[in-house]
C-alpha cells in the first residue's frame, strides 16, 4: 500500500475507534447529577403520543461496548490490518497456510513411508495399506470409477478379473502411473452400415447370448475374423496389450445392447485413462494399485 | 381530496398491498428451491427454473421486493406523521411506486431467462441498475424534502434511521453498479479481481447494514412505542447506536472474503470493526424490547407486539452471531455452509419479515380507516406459524452447516480427505427436509395474512378519504 493509502486507512480507522469511544464518554458520564430519580421524557411529541424517555445507557451495555473496543485494538495491534503495519506477531495467512501444509506433508510422509520397498501384492495383503489405499481411492478415483470402483459407462468397471489393460501387478501400475489411450477405430464408413449391423449380431452372441438374427451373426463372424481379430482375438477373448476388451465375458464397458454394440463398432470409441504418477508421486500410486489388484483374484492372467 | 394540509396515504396503501404480493412470491421461490435442493429433479430441466437462476429471483424478490417494499410503506408513512406534513414532490411518490413495481418485474423476467451481472445481490443488468438509481433519487427526494418541511424542530429517530438507509443505499448501488455494456443485456464491472470482490462485499455487507438493518429499525423505532402505548426507552442510547451503527458497518464488508486472496490487513480489519458492532447493533434491540417494560403484560394479548418483539429477539441474535462468524477461526468452519444460509434467514425471516409483517398489522387497518385488522385470532396463529417455520429453517441449517464444515475439513493422516463431497451431501438431506417444512410453515403464515387483510380492506365501514395533518404538540 503506497503511503498515501496507508495514512488513509490509518486515519480513518483511528478517527472511527475515537469518535465511537468519544460518543460512549459523552453520552454516559457527568450528567448523573441532573439526572431525576424516575425516567422523564425528552419533551418532544411527534404523531400525537410519540415520546423518548432519556434513560441512562444500560451498565452491562457499556461494558460490551468498551470492550469490543479494546479486543479491536488489541487484535490491530497483533494482527496485521492498521494500515502498513504489519501486526507484533508477524502473523499472514500465507505463513499459516505453509506451515499447516508443512507438517500435513511430515504427517503423511511419515504414514506413507511405511509401505516402502512392499510389492504389489504384499500391499494388497496388508490391512492398513489398504486402508490409505481405499482413503486415495475415494479421494482421486471415484469421480469415474465410482465409490464401489464398479465403474459407470465409459469407466470401467475395476472389480472384474479381466481388465482391458490387464490385471497383472505390472499392468496395473502401469495403468495408473501412466495413463491409458483407448482407440477403437469407427468401421461405419469402411464396412457400411449393414456390415457394421452383423458383426454386432456376432459380437452380441459372443458372451453365451443367442444373437437377435442368427443368419447376421452368421455373416458377421466372418467380417470379425478378418477385420476384428487382430486386436480382439480370434475368439473375442481380447488383448490386454492393446487394451482391447475381452467380448466374451458379458461385461461391456459401453453396454452390451445391439444399438450399443452397433454404435461402438460404427462410431468407434475413444477414451482415456489420465496418467497419475506425477501427480500423486510413486508411494500413493503404488498403494493405488494395490488397491485395484485386491479388488478381484486374479483369476485370469495374462 | 389531494389538498396540502392531508396526509398522502395512497401511495402507502399501494405499497402496503404489494409488500405482502410480493412477500408471497418471493417466498414461494424460497420454497420451490428448498425442495429443489431435496428432489432436484423439480427443476423439470427446464433453465428458466434452474436453482442458479431462480436463487437469484428469491433472493431479489425477498430482499428488495418484499423488504423494499416494506421499507417504501413504512418510511412513506411514518415520515409523513412525524413531521406533520404531506409526503414532498407531488407525484414524485407515485413515481417511485410504479417505477419499483417496473423494475421488479423487469428483475422477475431477466434473472429467470439468465441475464445477470453475476454479483451477489445485483444480479440485475445494466439497464436495471439505472432504472433503480433513477428510483432511489427520487425516493430520497421525496423522503427528504417531506424532512425538510417538518413542522417539528426535532427530527424522530424512526427518521435518522430512513434517511441513513435511503443516502447509504444510493451511494453503494452507484458504487457497485458501475459496469462497461457490451450489449443490452450484458456488462461487465469497471472493477478487477479482488477489487472487485471488496467492492461487491463493500455494498453486500451495507446493504444487510443500511438496507436490512437500519430501515427496518426505523420501522421498529416507530411500530413499538406506537403499538405498546409507551415512550422510546432511552433517547441517548438511540444517538449512541444509531451514530456507531452507521460508521462502523462502512469497515465490515471484508468479513465476507477471509482466507480469500483479499490482503491480510483488509480481512483483519473487516473481523476488528465486525465485533465492534456487536454493541451498537444490540443497542436497537434494547431500546425496542425495553420500550415495552412497565408493559410486558400486553405481550400476552397483543399478537402484533409478539411480532415485533420476538423480531427484535432475532435481531440481537442474528447480529451477535454475525460478528462471531467473522472471526476468522469460525469463518474456517461456517464459510460456505449452511451455516451462513441459517445466519442470513434468522435475520431476514425472524428480524426482517417479522418487524415488516407486525408493522403493517398496525398499519393497514389505520391507512383503511379502521382501529384493526378483521381477525386478531389470525395474527396469533400466524405468528405462531411463522415463529415455528423460522426456528426450524434456522436450526437445521445450523447443525446442518456445522457438520457440513466438519466433515469438509476432516483429513486423515495419509492427507486425503476422510468425506467425499458427496458423502457429506448425503448427510445434509434430512436437514434440508425439516428446512422446507420451516420455509413452508413461514409461506404458509403469508396467506393467512392475505386473507386477513382482504377481509380487512374489503369489510363494512372502511374509509380511504385523506386524513387531515394535526397540528403538532410542541
Amino acid at each position: 500500500m503506497s503511503t498515501f493509502w496507508n495514512l488513509w486507512i490509518v486515519g480513518f480507522v483511528t478517527a472511527n475507534i475515537i469518535f465511537i469511544a468519544w460518543l460512549l464518554y459523552a453520552t454516559s458520564s457527568g450528567k448523573k447529577s441532573d439526572q431525576p430519580a424516575g425516567p422523564e421524557t425528552t419533551g418532544h411529541i411527534w404523531d400525537g403520543d410519540l415520546q423518548e424517555y432519556n434513560n441512562p445507557l444500560p451498565r452491562w451495555w457499556l461494558a460490551v461496548f468498551y470492550a469490543s473496543i479494546v479486543f479491536a485494538i488489541l487484535y490491530l495491534a497483533l494482527y496485521p490490518g492498521f494500515g502498513n503495519f504489519k501486526g507484533l506477531l508477524g502473523w499472514s495467512a500465507t505463513n499459516e497456510l505453509q506451515g499447516q501444509e508443512a507438517e500435513a506433508r511430515l504427517t503423511t510422509a511419515r504414514v506413507l513411508a511405511k509401505f516402502d520397498g512392499k510389492s504389489i501384492a504384499e500391499l494388497a495383503a496388508d490391512p492398513e495399506a489398504l486402508g490409505v489405499a481405499e482413503n486415495l481411492f475415494a479421494a482421486n478415483c471415484t469421480a469415474c470409477h465410482g465409490a464401489d470402483a464398479h465403474g459407470n459407462k465409459g469407466f470401467p468397471n475395476l472389480a472384474r478379473p479381466d481388465l482391458s489393460w490387464g490385471r497383472s501387478e505390472a499392468a496395473i501400475l502401469a495403468t495408473i502411473t501412466a495413463g491409458r489411450q483407448g482407440v477403437m477405430p469407427a468401421w461405419k464408413d469402411i464396412l457400411g452400415t449393414e456390415s457394421v449391423t452383423r458383426v454386432a449380431n456376432y459380437v452380441y452372441s459372443l458372451s453365451g447370448r443367442p444373437a437377435p438374427d442368427i443368419k447376421a451373426a452368421a455373416a458377421g463372424a466372418q467380417t470379425f475374423a478378418t477385420t476384428c481379430a487382430m486386436c480382439h482375438g480370434a475368439t473375442g477373448q481380447g488383448n490386454p496389450i492393446m487394451g482391447a476388451p475381452n467380448l466374451t465375458s458379458g461385461y461391456w464397458i459401453y453396454g452390451g445392447s445391439l444399438a450399443t454394440i452397433e454404435e461402438s463398432i460404427g462410431n468407434g470409441r475413444r477414451n482415456q485413462m489420465p496418467a497419475w504418477g506425477e501427480l500423486l508421486g510413486e508411494q500413493k500410486v503404488r498403494l493405488l494399485a494395490a488397491y485395484v489388484y485386491s479388488l478381484s483374484p486374479p483369476a485370469v492372467t495374462h | 381530496m389531494q389538498r396540502a394540509d392531508t396526509y398522502n396515504d395512497t401511495v402507502v396503501r399501494r405499497f402496503a398491498l404489494m409488500t405482502i404480493v410480493w412477500g408471497i412470491v418471493g417466498m414461494l421461490v424460497g420454497v420451490i428451491i428448498a425442495a429443489q435442493l431435496l428432489f432436484p429433479a423439480l427443476n423439470f430441466d427446464i433453465a428458466w427454473l434452474s436453482y442458479g437462476r431462480l436463487r437469484p429471483l428469491h433472493t431479489n424478490a425477498v430482499i428488495f421486493a418484499f423488504g423494499g417494499s416494506a421499507l417504501f410503506t413504512t418510511s412513506y408513512y411514518i415520515v409523513q406523521r412525524t413531521c406533520h406534513a404531506r409526503l414532498f414532490g407531488g407525484g414524485l411518490a407515485s413515481f417511485t411506486f410504479w417505477g419499483w413495481q417496473a423494475i421488479i418485474l423487469a428483475a422477475a423476467i431477466t434473472l429467470p431467462l439468465g441475464y445477470t451481472s453475476g454479483k451477489e445481490y445485483a444480479e440485475l443488468e445494466w439497464p436495471i441498475d439505472i432504472a433503480i438509481a433513477i428510483v432511489w433519487v427520487a425516493y430520497a427526494i421525496v423522503f427528504l424534502g417531506t424532512l425538510a418541511k417538518r413542522q417539528v424542530k426535532h427530527i424522530y429517530v424512526a427518521n435518522w434511521f430512513f434517511a441513513a438507509f435511503i443516502i447509504t443505499v444510493a451511494v453503494l448501488h452507484i458504487v457497485n453498479s458501475a459496469e462497461i455494456p457490451v450489449s443490452m443485456w450484458k456488462s461487465y464491472p469497471v472493477y478487477a479481481g479482488v477489487v472487485d470482490a471488496m467492492v461487491e462485499w463493500w455494498y453486500g455487507h451495507n446493504a444487510v447494514g443500511f438496507f436490512l438493518t437500519a430501515g427496518f429499525l426505523g420501522i421498529m423505532y416507530y411500530f413499538v412505542p406506537k403499538q405498546a402505548g409507551r415512550p422510546v426507552y432511552s433517547y441517548r442510547l438511540s444517538v449512541v447506536h444509531f451514530w456507531a451503527l452507521i460508521s462502523v458497518y462502512m469497515w465490515a464488508g471484508p468479513h465476507h472474503l477471509i482466507y480469500t486472496s483479499l490482503p491480510d490487513w483488509a480481512q483483519s480489519l473487516g473481523t476488528a470493526f465486525s465485533l465492534i458492532l456487536i454493541a451498537p447493533s444490540w443497542g436497537g434491540m434494547i431500546n425496542g424490547i425495553m420500550t415495552l417494560s412497565g408493559a410486558w403484560h400486553k405481550l400476552r394479548t397483543d399478537p402484533i407486539l409478539k411480532f415485533l418483539i420476538v423480531s427484535l429477539s432475532f435481531y440481537g441474535m442474528s447480529t451477535f452471531e454475525g460478528p462471531m462468524m467473522s472471526i476468522k477461526t469460525v469463518n474456517a468452519l461456517s464459510h460456505y455452509t449452511d451455516w451462513t444460509i441459517g445466519h442470513v434467514h434468522s435475520g431476514a425471516l425472524g428480524w426482517v419479515a417479522m418487524v415488516s409483517i407486525g408493522a403493517l398489522y398496525s398499519l393497514i387497518p389505520r391507512l383503511y380507516g379502521r382501529t384493526e385488522m378483521y381477525s386478531k385470532r389470525l395474527i396469533d396463529i400466524h405468528f405462531w406459524t411463522m415463529t415455528i417455520g423460522v426456528v426450524l429453517y434456522v436450526a437445521s441449517m445450523w447443525v446442518s452447516g456445522i457438520m457440513q464444515g466438519l466433515m469438509w475439513r476432516a483429513t486423515n493422516a495419509d492427507g486425503t480427505l476422510t468425506y467425499t463431497f458427496v458423502e457429506a451431501l448425503k448427510q445434509t438431506y434430512p436437514y434440508y427436509a425439516v428446512r422446507l417444512a420451516g420455509g413452508v410453515l413461514v409461506f404458509g403464515g403469508m396467506f393467512l395474512m392475505a386473507y386477513n387483510v382482504w377481509k380487512t380492506i374489503t369489510g363494512p365501514n372502511i374509509s380511504t378519504a385523506s386524513q387531515p395533518i394535526p397540528a403538532p404538540s410542541v
